[in-house]
């Protein structure tokens, strides 16, 4: 029973794929057992997005069952929300970027849209963290690696594969020209969670640096 | 060397390390990715995309018959475009290797139906794999192939969406070259239908010697875990027969269970079978789709059998669901739906698509209008409401003409470009034949969106991307003796409606083709385009709405109320600009 167990989950174009991609080939590298599943097809319009990873010694399903998932990501908050049941009350953990992509088609979207989602979690007893991850991602200077500095937080909060495995990893998928800003986003992401790794802070601050020096 | 490849990735490598010359398919989501691999990844094996799924076939057959290895790739509605040829194929049998590829699609991910299609095979008499992870995925398309040529017969390898998109770890081999077969003409066998009764009684000898083959071949493997072979049952032992990833599903929930693994499940080895089942008090059948191996095992007369009646034929397995069936203890998942909104987000036509534009005229002329199978199933939803039928490939130009037929007299049909070549050809030509006055738009994105963006003979290249000779569709339309063909440019919503209008209007069969790439084609991405995105000035917005009606997901709101668009995302297409009543839309300076 020693299979780790997470959940990727955003908006098409997110690059959800991608960090669970890189999080199986790490895991990979680091010797163990790994299935990955996705959903294809319509989903990926804009629509919800969500990989799952697991890894051990041996694994046979590619689903994580509900309750079991040892870190569900969410790179938006409705889409963390979504998923939020899957995490493990016992020992998991629900990171979110806070980020708010209002679904445009569904009719009063922008009224309905669960801003308190992460208030509302925290108060069913489930450990969330927030991390204002496009934000960051702007400041570095693009928004798109949101998701790498979301991959670079829960890098700190799966011991088995260690910073070596995760750098090596990035190194080899991410072509030369991204590679820098991707690495620095992943950095920036870890380096917020890990001397924190546990407990994590209830809620990160506007500035990556500032949390580190705590 | 092991690596993580994708279930289809890996039935690429299976391909050309089993020596595969000639590979051909239909692109359909759970397939794609096997064709797409092998041309990108394997320059021996010579791999295209056909026009559709029976030339796809057919094209296979006969590189078969003439000596090469073969792998044909489709999602499961594509069988049945190839089903004639799927079904007496099996007749003349094979000389090299042939294997198609039939991916399933339980719970409908991203098809218009379920259809499990072992059924086909059983009734085409064509024995099944199913590999259950990544490295049988590759194996068994080895696997198959010996089987084809031993038997001389077609093989079906059938995956499901789970299988064909998770990835897991596979050990990699080198190439084999497998000598070419000799071609021998025998009109008996190949060219004469009325010989087929000669060959009949080939059929069902070729399934008996399956039958026993199936007693024997390692892929239909017993692991014991509890109650050895010949042993009294123990009181409440239970025992697994499982194929496919539901097996990977079984071994999750009871690892302590002995399992029945099928690996060939068309046909079953009875007498393993009944020796297994004897050896269990309870024996679950777990198994995506329907009935298949259930029936087959009743029909054996075994009775200790637990099945459909508590997993269900309907939708996906996962692990959670079969233990709930049994009966274990599964965490509860809460419902935070009852408590706070978890709203849902639908997929739409991509930032930036044109064809939008389409939807908003037809939703004007309060139109009927039929639809077909790509991207533009979308237009059914809100808010353009303006799609009404969609059954399958080709379907949406005769379903407009038999509405037409039964008094819809403006019926309409859309269909994309990748269809239409697909299976909307005949259709056209039987509607003008048969004095239908509708009116066909066709949405020409250049490719075959939906799925991934594959070329097909109208987008001018090929899977390989080689340039080749594009089809003229404006001239195939006229050939086929429609008078009145506009082309628009479907990002200009006027001109789109003016010519929608114009052929509803018009007496007799008209075609409009609204012409502009898939936003998802390299060409057309965003880093090259929109260098000045939209944005809509507040002062001047009246908050009326229009622009989204656009649908356009680069446009949402703020906490004021008014619409905002992300600089991020939008591409510059000037539509909801052509929506706004006060040009309070424009480009930012
Ligand atoms: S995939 Fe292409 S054709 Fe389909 S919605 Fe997106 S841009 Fe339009
Ligand atoms: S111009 Fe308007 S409709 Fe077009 S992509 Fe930008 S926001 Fe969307």
């Amino acid at each position: 029973m020693n299979t780790t167990n997470l959940i990727f989950a955003g908006v098409g174009g997110q690059g959800v794929l991608l960090i669970a991609e890189l999080t199986a080939r790490a895991a990979v590298r680091a010797g163990f057992d790994v299935k990955q599943t996705e959903v294809h097809g319509v989903s990926q319009r804009g629509g919800s997005v969500e990989s799952h990873v697991r890894f051990g010694p041996v694994v046979y399903s590619p689903l994580v069952t509900a309750g079991q998932a040892d870190v569900v990501v969410g790179l938006e908050k409705l889409e963390g929300l979504r998923y939020a049941n899957f995490v493990n009350l016992q020992c998991g953990s629900l990171l979110v970027n806070d980020h708010e992509i209002i679904p445009g088609s569904v009719a009063g979207a922008a009224e309905k849209y669960p801003h308190y989602a992460i208030e509302f979690l925290r108060g069913k007893g489930l450990k969330v963290t927030a991390i204002p991850a496009s934000r960051w991602a702007k400041d570095l200077g693009d928004g798109r690696v949101a998701n790498m500095i979301m991959l670079g937080a829960m890098s700190a909060l799966t011991p088995q594969m260690s910073e070596e495995v995760w750098l090596a990893t990035l190194t080899e998928r991410i072509p030369e020209k991204y590679r820098a800003l991707n690495l620095k986003a992943f950095e920036t992401g870890r380096s917020f969670a890990s001397p924190l790794a546990s407990p994590l802070p209830a809620e990160a601050g506007s500035d990556p640096k500032d949390l580190s020096k705590n | 060397m092991k690596e993580l490849l994708l279930g289809n990735e890996a039935i690429a490598r299976g391909a050309w390390e089993a020596g595969v010359k000639f590979a051909s398919g239909y692109p359909g989501t759970p397939s794609t990715e096997i064709l797409e691999t092998l041309a990108k990844h394997y320059p021996e094996v010579d791999s295209q995309w056909s026009a559709n799924e029976k030339v796809a076939f057919e094209e296979g057959m006969g590189a078969a018959i003439g000596g090469l290895r073969v792998m044909v790739t489709m999602k499961m509605v594509g069988l049945n475009v190839a089903a004639d040829s799927f079904m007496v194929f099996p007749y003349s049998g094979t000389n090299g290797g042939f294997v198609v590829i039939s991916a399933d699609d339980p719970g409908m991910h991203s098809s218009q139906n379920e259809q499990d299609n072992r059924y086909l095979a059983l009734m085409a008499k064509v024995p099944v794999l199913e590999p259950s992870d990544a490295q049988e995925c590759k194996d068994f398309v080895k696997l198959g192939l010996e089987i084809s040529e031993q038997f001389s017969g077609p093989v079906m390898l059938r995956t499901t969406t789970r299988l064909a998109h998770h990835k897991g770890l596979v050990e990699l081999g080198e190439r084999a070259e497998v000598p070419q077969r000799k071609f021998t003409p025998d009109a008996k066998r190949f060219s004469v239908p009325i010989y087929r009764t000669l060959l009949r009684p080939g059929v069902e000898k070729r399934i008996a010697n399956l039958r026993d083959y199936a007693e024997t071949t390692p892929v239909n493997r017993v692991e014991w875990r509890s109650g050895q072979p010949g042993e009294p049952p123990t009181q409440g032992s239970v025992g697994f027969v499982s194929s496919s990833i539901a097996y990977q599903y079984a071994r999750e929930i009871m690892p302590e269970a002995s399992v029945f693994r099928l690996g060939l499940t068309h046909p079953v080895p009875p007498r393993a079978l009944k020796e297994f089942c004897a050896a269990h008090e309870t024996v679950y059948v777990v198994e995506e789709g329907e009935p298949f191996i259930e029936d087959q095992l009743k029909a054996m007369g075994i009775t200790n059998l637990v099945g459909k009646s508590i997993f269900g034929v309907i939708g996906e397995y996962s692990p959670e669901r079969l233990a709930k069936a049994i009966g274990l203890n599964v965490p509860e998942k809460p419902d935070f739906g009852k408590e706070i909104t978890v709203l849902p987000r639908p997929p739409m036509l991509c930032v930036g698509c044109g064809h939008r534009t389409v939807f908003d005229s037809l939703k004007q002329l309060k139109v009927t209008v039929a639809g077909d199978i790509g991207c533009y199933t979308m237009g059914a939803l809100p808010p353009y409401e303006a799609s009404h039928t969609t059954f399958c490939m080709g379907a949406s130009i005769s379903t407009a003409f038999g509405l037409e037929r039964a008094g819809h007299e403006r019926a309409v049909a859309i269909i994309g470009d990748s269809t239409f070549v697909h299976a909307g050809i005949p259709a056209l030509i039987d509607a003008v034949y048969n004095g239908s006055s509708l009116t066909l738009i066709i949405l020409d994105n250049s490719t075959t969106g939906m799925t991934g963006q594959q070329p097909h003979p109208s987008a001018g290249k090929t899977l390989r991307g080689k340039p080749a000779p594009k089809l003229d569709l404006e001239g195939l339309v006229r050939a086929a003796g429609v008078k009145q063909v506009q082309v628009v440019d479907t990002w200009q919503r006027k001109d789109v409606a003016r010519a929608v209008r114009s052929a509803v209007g018009h007496d007799g069969p008209a075609v409009v083709i609204t012409r502009g790439p898939c936003m998802r084609l390299p060409e057309m991405k965003l880093s090259e385009r929109g260098e000045r995105p939209y944005f809509i000035d507040e002062a001047l917005c009246t908050k009326c709405d229009a622009c989204f009606k656009v649908w356009c997901p680069a446009i949402t709101r703020t906490s004021a109320g008014f619409p905002i668009i992300d600089p991020v995302e939008c591409t510059a297409c000037t539509v909801c600009a052509q929506m706004c009543p006060v040009e309070a839309i424009g480009p930012m300076c």
